[in-house]
């Protein structure tokens, strides 16, 4: 391809990528959120006192859009209760307490495989969602009725937040999982083409990957620019196919199936062995960090016990992310667990943490030209400042993935992704009433 | 614990802030102040330095009186007294270089809300309303470094049929205003604006161009052709005014019809104007067209579809 989508050079700090993951040991208790997925929260099946395994059911799914919840250790119940997720939403959670032992549930075993139907029950099954950190159950992603519309399946190993290093991992030391997912979707979804996605700075992967394409010719690995958001969905088709995802449409709708590569490798793991989704490879890393690693975490484990693993903190940290710098959320606490999306653990110390002071726009057009979807940040800032919602919709806000560039660039350090997300809001609520009102004519 | 901070993504930010754009345009203007001051003595750096410190001290007194943050650190001020400086002539009287100073920074960008919300550029602004006000601009001053016994700036001899050295406009011994003179230092200044990226370089190149190719469809002779883009104030705009963020467009689509429609209008004020020199007053014509090109020009959202 001759032409690439803008984004920004953003420093890698990739320093965890030559560190094989570590098992963390048994964590004293576990917290499930009941969500940890894109969709209806899951419904606890267990009470306090049960004695669960890993590989226990506790959350069974809960309509279409939802996926099931596992205990990652064994032991027994110990209350099912509301946390606040870093969200700031009350979510039922099943706490579980360790007894050490990690013994696996005894009904465990690979699910039966002769079909698309048994493929679609086993990802649902599984317990995967969406690993590279959306959590949207993979199963639906899956669940295409027409198998002839797939044209390619795309593995997104493009990992390009800083810092993260945990797909990387799943590249290099899983790469047998991930042709094993492949071929299952060859098998099962009709998959003709597979193309691999991977940003240039991650040459081992990229090697790992080239190995698969030599003994499977429907593969293929493109190398991606090292250009902030090679692995957003939008993004990453575009620069994989070259086919363009209209606005409000899915990959689905020009013939590609996006998955990451972590959810593929998940998914082989199921289907091979019957365990589902319990463990998470978690990178933890960023300046309070003492010992930043790749860290295999037990689902649900607090994240103060993940820190504590990598020798706790160098200064008193300021701020924690789930995920990277540029997308990551920060959490309020460190008591709120690790959940099957989450990819990356970050502190900060006072230094990283400090937001630099807003000051005013000067119109510099950085955040326009660095937009990867061509929006217009500065624009929507001004029509939100009025409160235009008629503005806001012309100028597509809606297609906006809260990337960061804007933010990032910005040499006047506005809050751009801020002020996008309040301008979604905005719209939504102007086009929910614009229905109303047709409605009641 | 102590509490842990919560808030929107993303969590890093570039190194670059308004403060370092503004200083990045500073250190390119160094060249063009040395080479003026060498040019036209000391006198042209007394304007500059008048300019800057009125241009910075209203600014203050502006914001102390209206109650609001203090911006003056944000180094924008020094760049508009600096520009406005270096668009005088050496010989312009000190108390006239203070008020067009003042008029820059209070009425056309501070009482627009300060950086980023004027609609004009204000050291052009400034300037043509020292045009207008005060005339002693048309008396240019002349080099002091050599012995020019000419009475005219490059532009007046032009149109009035003589010729002038090309050596000499390169090097800026001609008259004019300080900063205007010397297009080596100018072109200096550009590539280092265009290498920081603090620029792109689609306005000055097309507004350059422009210029040219139109002053030789006039003319039909290269060379005179090439006497009027490197006379008059051509560079210093096209590089430092022309490219100014809040009053120019923001695609670099719109940055080419600005340099392109700031380049006509020249000539036309050059040729068939009252003034010898209309460089100030095309750019700012094309201050007030700017909104619109940015409306024109606007980039299609990424698989937008009409809705």
């Amino acid at each position: 391809m001759s032409f690439y989508l803008h984004g920004v050079h953003l420093p890698h700090r990739k320093k965890t990528s030559d560190m094989e993951p570590v098992r963390m040991s048994a964590p004293q208790k576990i917290v499930l959120p009941m969500s940890m997925h894109i969709g209806a929260p899951a419904v606890p099946c267990v009470k306090a006192g049960d004695h669960v395994d890993i590989g226990t059911l506790v959350g069974s799914q809960s309509g279409y859009v939802s996926s099931p919840i596992y205990s990652s250790v064994s032991g027994t119940v110990k209350k099912i209760d509301d946390i606040l997720l870093s969200s700031g939403k009350p979510c039922p959670a099943v706490i579980v307490e360790s007894d050490g032992l990690m013994t696996f549930d005894q009904n465990i075993a690979p699910p039966e495989m002769n079909g698309y139907e048994d493929l679609i029950a086993a990802v649902k099954a599984s317990g995967v969602v969406g690993l590279g950190g959306a959590g949207f159950p993979t199963h639906v992603k899956l669940d295409v009725k027409d198998i002839s519309k797939i044209q390619e399946l795309i593995i997104n190993g493009a990992e390009c937040e800083p810092y993260i290093t945990s797909d990387t991992r799943t590249m290099i030391d899983k790469a047998h999982e991930i042709e094993n997912a492949i071929s299952i979707f060859e098998k099962f979804l009709g998959v003709k083409k597979t193309i691999i996605g991977i940003e240039e700075n991650k040459k081992k992967a990229i090697a790992k990957m080239r190995e698969i394409a030599q003994r499977n010719p429907r593969v293929e690995v493109k190398v991606l620019p090292g250009v902030y958001p090679q692995g957003g969905e939008k993004v990453l088709v575009y620069h994989t196919t070259g086919k363009v995802i209209p606005a409000g449409k899915l990959p689905l709708d020009v013939g590609c199936i996006v998955c990451n590569c972590t959810t593929m490798a998940a998914i082989s793991n199921f289907i091979k062995t019957g365990i589902p989704l319990v463990n998470k490879c978690v990178t933890v890393d960023g300046s309070a960090v003492k010992e930043p690693k790749n860290v295999i975490v037990p689902i649900g484990t607090p994240i103060s016990d993940v820190f504590e693993f990598c020798g706790g903190f160098s200064e008193e940290p300021q701020k924690v992310l789930y995920g990277g710098p540029m997308m990551g959320i920060s959490v309020p606490d460190t008591s709120l667990p690790v959940l099957k999306n989450t990819n990356a653990l970050l502190a900060f110390g006072e230094k990283e943490a400090k937001r630099p002071q807003s000051t005013q726009c000067i119109h510099c057009g950085l955040c326009v030209s660095h937009c990867p979807v061509s929006l217009s940040p500065v624009g929507i800032a001004k029509a939100y400042k009025s409160g235009n919602a008629e503005a806001l919709a012309k100028l597509r806000v809606d297609i906006c993935m809260e990337c960061g560039c804007c933010s990032y660039v910005c040499p006047a350090k506005r809050p751009l992704v801020e002020t996008n997300k309040m301008s979604k809001t905005l719209l939504r609520e102007y086009m929910d009433a614009q229905k109303a009102k047709e409605g009641a004519k | 614990m102590s509490k842990l901070r919560i808030s929107v993504s993303p969590h890093i930010h570039s190194p670059i802030t308004t403060q370092r754009i503004m200083l990045d345009v500073i250190i390119a203007l160094i060249p063009t102040l040395i080479a003026g001051t060498v040019i036209f003595g000391l006198r042209a750096l007394a304007v500059v330095a008048v300019c800057v410190a009125f241009s910075v001290l209203s600014e203050f007194i502006f914001n102390k009186i209206c109650k609001k943050e203090l911006t003056i650190n944000d180094l924008s001020a020094v760049v508009t007294g600096l520009l406005l400086g270096l668009g005088l002539p050496a010989n312009v009287p000190l108390w006239q270089a203070a008020v067009g100073a003042v008029f820059a920074i209070v009425v056309v960008k501070c009482l627009f809300g300060g950086i980023g919300q004027n609609f004009a550029n204000p050291a052009i602004t400034g300037r043509v309303f020292m045009i207008i006000t005060f005339g002693s601009l048309a008396n240019a001053a002349y080099p002091t470094v050599v012995d020019t016994a000419s009475g005219a700036t490059p532009l007046v001899t032009l149109s009035e049929g003589g010729s002038v050295e090309i050596t000499d406009l390169i090097l800026g011994l001609r008259g004019g205003a300080i900063g205007e003179t010397c297009t080596i230092a100018l072109i200096i200044g550009g590539i280092y604006l265009v290498a920081r990226k603090v620029i792109v370089p689609h306005t000055p190149v097309t507004f350059i161009a422009t210029v040219f190719i139109l002053s030789f469809a006039v003319t039909l002779d290269a060379y005179t052709a090439l006497c009027y883009t490197l006379s008059g104030g051509l560079f210093i705009s096209a590089i430092f005014m022309a490219t100014d963020y809040s009053t120019t467009p923001l695609t670099k689509w719109g940055k080419v019809i600005f340099g392109v429609g700031a380049g006509a209008l020249t000539v036309l004020i050059r040729f068939w104007g009252v003034y010898p020199e209309g460089i100030s007053f095309a750019i700012l014509l094309m201050n007030i067209l700017s909104p619109y090109i940015d409306k024109w020009t606007a980039k299609k959202p990424f698989g937008g579809v009409a809705k």
